[in-house]
This record gives C-alpha cells, structure tokens and sequence, in this order.
C-alpha cells in the first residue's frame, strides 16, 4: 500500500507559550479530590508545579502521591477540585480534548516489568505515541525512535528486540524513551526508580536530570525514597493520608522540617554514614499509618504525633507560609514561632495567628 | 583466616551453584565469611550478588534440583551444617537459627492464623502443649510490640500492615530464642518510618537475648546504622569486608568505593550522581578476570586477564583487587582518616 504525502495528515506543533524555565505555574492543582468508594485518596490538594522545576512528591503507602499523579494526568478520574493547565481544566476535559493534551503530559511508570506490552519491540513501543500523534511514520519515525534510543543510553541495535531481553534499568530506560516521544512539557515520574538496583538508580536519575536540561521538561518526581526526592528535586511536597501537610525549597526541607511528619520521615531515612548514625537522636514514630477509609479527625497525622494536643483531634490544619516559601499544615506552629520543639506545652500558637495560606 | 573458636559460624569457601538452561549459573562461588557472638554482621550486595543465596544455603534451603552446594564448609558452634542429615538440620533451622524474609506477605501461611502459625514452632521445636504454645505467641506478639497481642493473636496474615506482618515474622523467627537470626531485606519492603521502627526493634531484641544477627541489605545507611562488620558481595564472590567504620571511613575497593557514591546524600549540594557505568554481570557467562572489570573505574589490563588476589589490608580488612592496597591507601587519605594499619 503506497500512501502519497498528502494522505499522511500531520499535525503541526501548536505552538506553546514560552519554556524557559520561567518559574510560573505550568499546572495548578486546585482543591483536587479522588475517592474509590470509601477511600479518599486524594482529599483537597491545591498545589502548583511551577515552570522548568522539578517538584519531588514524597510520601508513605497510602498517602496518595501516585494517585495524584495518574490523576492530574486523567489516569485516574478526579471526583472533584481543577487541573488547570495552559488555561484548560484536564478535569474537566472531554476524552478527545484530553487527548490532544497528552501529547504535552506524559509519564513513565514505576515498573519497568508490567509497563511494557511484552508482545512489542522496543521499536514499536517508542514508536508508538509518534503514531498515535501522527507525528511521524515509516522512516521518519524508525529514525526518530533510534534517535529516541540513543538519548536514552540504548543501542540502536536492539529496535527490535522485547523487553524481555532487557534488564530493569534498560526497561526503564525504554520507558523514558516512550514518554520523550512526543517532546513533552510535563513529565510524571512515578516512583521511576524504586524498582532498581542502587547503582543503576543512580544512572537512570542521572538521566532524568539531564533530559531535562536538554529539553526543557517539568517533572513531578513521585517517590517514597528521600534520598532521590533530595537529590532530584527543585521543591518538595510532602503528603500524608490524602493531604499535603509540608512544601518547601529541597533543601530545607531536609534541613529544617517543620511539621512533626516531616520531621519523623527525614529522621527515619538511614545514613550511609556509621559515625552519623551512631551519634543522632532518631524519631521513631508508635504505630501504623491509619486506614484511608476512616481518617483521624482534626490533623490526620494526630494519632502518631509525639506533639500532638486536644486541640489536633479537632482543628484541621491548612498550609501556611511558616517561613519564606515553606509551608506547612500544623497548628502547633505559626510564623513567629516556628521552631515546634521550643512551643510552650500544650500551646497552638497557629490557631492564634493566621499567616499566608495556599488558598 | 582464622580459628573458629569464639566464633558463632564460620562459613568457609561455600560454593552453591545452579544449573539452568543458560548453564552454570555460580550464584556463590568460593565464598568465606564469620560472625562472633553478639554481633551483627552485614551483607551487602545488589541483585544476583549471591547475599540471599549464600544465607539460603547456610540453613540449607537451598532447592535441590536445581541448586546445589557443591562445596564448602559451614561451621555453626563447632559442627559442619553441610555434613548433618537432613533431620539434624531441621532441628536446628527453626531452633538454633531463624531466618526472616523480605516480604512478610509471601512468608506467612495466608491460611492460617497467627497464633498457630506462632505455636506450630514451639510445639516442634520444643515441645510445648497446645495452651503453653498459645500463651507464648501472645507473649511473643507483645515482645514485638503487637498492640492488643491477646485480641489480635488469632488473626490472619492480611488483618495485618506490612510492618506489623514483619513484626509477626520476627516474633517467629525468635520463638525459640535463636543464637542466630537471619534477616533478608527485613525492611525493603516496608515504608521508611516502619522501616525504622523494625530495626529499632531488631536493635533492643539483639541486646536483650543477646542473639547474633546476619542482616542482609542493599541499603548502606542501613547498614551504617545497625551493623559491625561488613561483607560486600558482587557476582557470587566476596569483594569486601571490614569492621562497618572501616569500610565506610577507608573502603578498599572500587565497587565498595562505587556504591558508596552512588547513594544520594540527603545532606549533600545537589550535583551530578556518581554512577557505576554498566549493569550487573551476568553471573552464568563469567569471564576470566575480576567480574567487576567491565564497570570498574580504575581497570587495566591485569584486571581482565587474571582474577584478583583476596588482600588482606589491616587486621580484619580484605579486599578482593588486584590495587586492593592502592584503593585503600587513596581512601585513607580522602577521608583524612585515623585508620591506623596493622601489619
């Protein structure tokens, strides 16, 4: 079957407002709710993922970081709250309308074992978006695969091979290839690593990090691994039962976590380092991550909390601007008193002094 | 190396192979290591290192077919495992040594409640009736810090969390009061913050029984933290070993020296991550060098020719390297370091 350049409909690059790296919200995420039946996964977040940064999501099983990511993406349909994204709410798109964006949101998956349709070449699976879009076929779109291939650190060789043959690492690679096909804006990175041996971790961040000063990406780093939220992101949000409860700069939130979470979830990570491990005081926190299905009242995180008071049973915490672009969701500190470990006993100063709030 | 005396078990040149289609894969090949009395040993290595294997064969479970040990001495108190019968094993594994795995929900009895999962062990092992058995699973559940152990004892696996199914694991593996407890990955599967509650926990329970610990983990700050000698494995051998301080301050060697680097440090400037190029060697098509020649950063032609020499580098330091000496001394100095050097 010939096909005569004009029966190949190509669609031309809309062209997108400008990705510099501006710093301006490139997604907002207003109020956003998923709930499977009983289970609010997602309950209320407002958060935006600013231009050219990458934003590292972290926490536990169950908080719902992956949730909110496959559902800023529609992988997931919200039940309530705005994705809005150059002017467009992807809540509330139809399927076709939704479509068209992916070509600008795309994402690679946790398992490079089950993502894969094993039944595809590597040639075909990276091929394949560029078909969906029509952005390119026969010769065009091999090249533009191999092309794809080598950026990612795979041989062109092996176009034709199943991902079977390949270890994690490379499977993961294949995946990056996949989700760079259609030269996408945003990228969900959910959990990208955890899957992998530590030395090939290292590698494949390597590799996220440079793909994205080579082409401009904005990445949700979705993992439950400190250590790589660290090192990758620009900012850092930490979830807790289906609600943010801490944004900050990298840095500081390792630094200086403010909300007692934080605080156990960094003093939980271990140290490569035996004279630092056998030295530090450790926050080891009672019991289990509470159900979903029935949070705790008040602040969720209230039935583990070494702070906890009454009044945290009660009072749901929002995010406030504690200090310079930090937030955090505890009633136990304010902007004049930050510090939660020198707050009098049974004191919430933040119930006193309303500060900036994420509305 | 040394005399067995004092020592809780010595294992000694352990070979454990396994023959597959893609041929002999030498998942443990010639490996030597010892644990004293009250310590805590770490095994350190990445997939197909052979650490689960090596720990697998020590209390011989091994599948056979297609799995062998096919050489190899492990001394535990004295007496060579590999030469018990097969009934003399079970009376030690269990007993004497207990093991706990990585995924507490795959290592659990699915269909069976907690409580005879937990009286099964002492009932075998030591005898006990049906009431006794019950009353020391509670008191093994509180042990471990079970809530409401008396309530809860009669559970299925699934009522439980990941982290308190490990709980359970480690209530099972210590019914007997075990000289040694082997722990494979405890913690891998768990989240960060029941992650550190389970080694807490391991902690306390080592000092009050005073029970010696294998722990076996890809993770070093784990094994930072809870660990006083090292074993770094890499394609079935022993590349490293050291006291924990010393492999850390002054590693010997540079897949030791790679791992090291490649683990983000939380309280480090961000930059670009020290990698270890390439992947994994494939541990059935071996070639006639060092295995870790294809990935090392200081490799030369000696190294791809002719296996390296097992070097010994202070008093219970060794290094499997051809420029074991050379690394040792670049770390010492990196590290500014007051390892001092015994010849």
């Amino acid at each position: 079957m010939s096909t005569t350049p004009a029966d190949i409909e190509v669609r031309r690059i809309q062209p997108l407002p400008s990705r510099s790296g501006s710093g301006e919200p490139l997604i907002s995420i207003r109020d956003l709710k998923v709930q499977f039946g009983k289970v609010k996964a997602v309950d209320g977040v407002t958060l935006d993922i600013l231009e050219g940064e990458t934003l590292g999501l972290v926490g536990e099983s169950g908080c719902g970081k992956s949730t909110l990511g496959r559902a800023i993406l529609r992988l997931t349909e919200p039940s309530g709250g705005q994705v809005l994204y150059h002017n467009r709410d992807l809540a509330h798109l139809s399927v076709r309308e939704m479509r068209e964006q992916r070509r600008h949101l795309q994402i690679i998956f946790q398992d490079p074992y089950a993502s894969l349709n094993p039944r595809m070449t590597v040639g075909q699976i990276v091929g394949e978006p560029l078909d969906t879009f029509k952005l390119a076929r026969g010769k065009e779109a091999e090249r533009h695969v191999q092309e794809l291939m080598e950026t990612v650190g795979l041989s062109k060789r092996f176009i034709n091979r199943y991902p079977h043959e390949f270890s994690g690492g490379q499977r993961q690679r294949i995946g990056i290839a996949r989700a760079l096909a259609v030269d996408p804006q945003f990228i969900v990175a959910d959990e990208p690593i955890s899957a992998l041996d530590v030395s090939i971790q290292a590698q494949i961040m390597n590799l996220l990090e440079r793909l994205k000063q080579e082409k401009n990406l904005t990445y949700l780093f979705i993992s439950h691994d400190l250590r790589a939220i660290r090192h990758v992101s620009d900012r850092v949000a930490v979830m807790y039962l289906g609600k943010l409860v801490e944004i900050a700069e990298a840095k500081t939130i390792y630094r200086d976590p403010l909300m007692p979470y934080t605080k156990a979830l960094i003093s939980a990570v271990p140290v490569p380092d035996p004279e630092v491990e056998s030295k530090r005081r450790r926050i080891v926190l009672e019991g289990d991550v509470p159900s979903p299905i029935n949070p705790p009242s008040g602040c969720r995180f209230h039935t583990r909390c070494p702070y906890a008071i009454k009044q945290c049973r009660e009072v749901e915490p929002t995010l406030v601007e504690i200090k310079s672009n930090h937030f955090a969701a505890c009633i136990r500190i304010s902007p004049d008193q930050p510090d939660i470990d020198i707050v009098a006993p049974g004191d919430a100063p933040g119930l006193r002094q309303a500060g900036p709030t994420l509305a | 190396m040394s005399k067995s005396k004092g020592k809780l078990l010595e294992v000694r040149d352990l070979c454990t192979y396994f023959e597959t289609e893609d041929g002999t894969v030498k998942a443990v090949d010639g490996i030597s290591f010892a644990l004293e009395r009250g310590e805590t040993l770490g095994i350190v290595g990445e997939s197909g290192s052979g650490k689960s294997v090596s720990n697998l064969s020590v209390i011989r479970l091994i599948p056979t077919p297609p799995g062998e040990i096919v050489s190899g001495e492990i001394i535990f108190k004295g007496q060579d495992i590999l030469l018990l019968t097969e009934d003399e094993v079970r009376k030690i594994r269990g007993r004497r040594i207990a093991m706990i795995f990585q995924d507490p929900m795959t290592s659990l009895n699915p269909f069976m409640k907690i409580s005879s999962q937990l009286m099964e062990i002492t009932q075998l092992h030591l005898g006990y009736d049906k009431s006794r058995a019950y009353n020391h699973a509670i008191k093994m559940l509180e042990t471990v810090g079970i809530p409401d152990a008396a309530e809860r004892v009669d559970s299925y696996p699934h009522e439980f969390s990941g982290g308190m199914r490990q709980r359970v694991m480690i209530a099972m593996a210590l019914s007997c009061e075990p000289e040694l407890l082997i722990a494979d990955e405890p913690t891998t599967a768990l989240d960060v913050t029941i992650q550190a509650q389970i080694l807490e926990l391991i902690k306390k329970l080592k000092q009050d029984t005073g029970t010696s610990v294998i722990l076996i983990t890809h993770d070093l700050g784990v094994v930072a933290g809870m660990t006083d000698h090292v074993v770094v494995m890499y394609a079935g051998k022993v590349f490293e070993q050291a006291p924990t301080r010393e492999l850390f301050a002054a590693p010997g060697n540079p897949y030791t020296k790679g791992l090291l680097r490649s683990v983000p440090d939380p309280t480090d400037e961000q930059g670009k991550l020290y990698q270890i190029p390439g992947l994994p060697p494939d541990v059935a098509h071996l070639g006639p060098g060092c295995p870790f020649a294809p990935r090392c950063a200081r490799v030369e032609e000696i190294c791809r020719k002719e296996f390296p020499p097992f070097v010994q580098l202070n008093a219970n330091h060794f290094s499997l390297c051809h420029f074991a000496g050379d690394v040792f001394d670049e770390s010492r100095k990196e590290s500014d370091s007051t390892i001092e050097t015994e010849q």
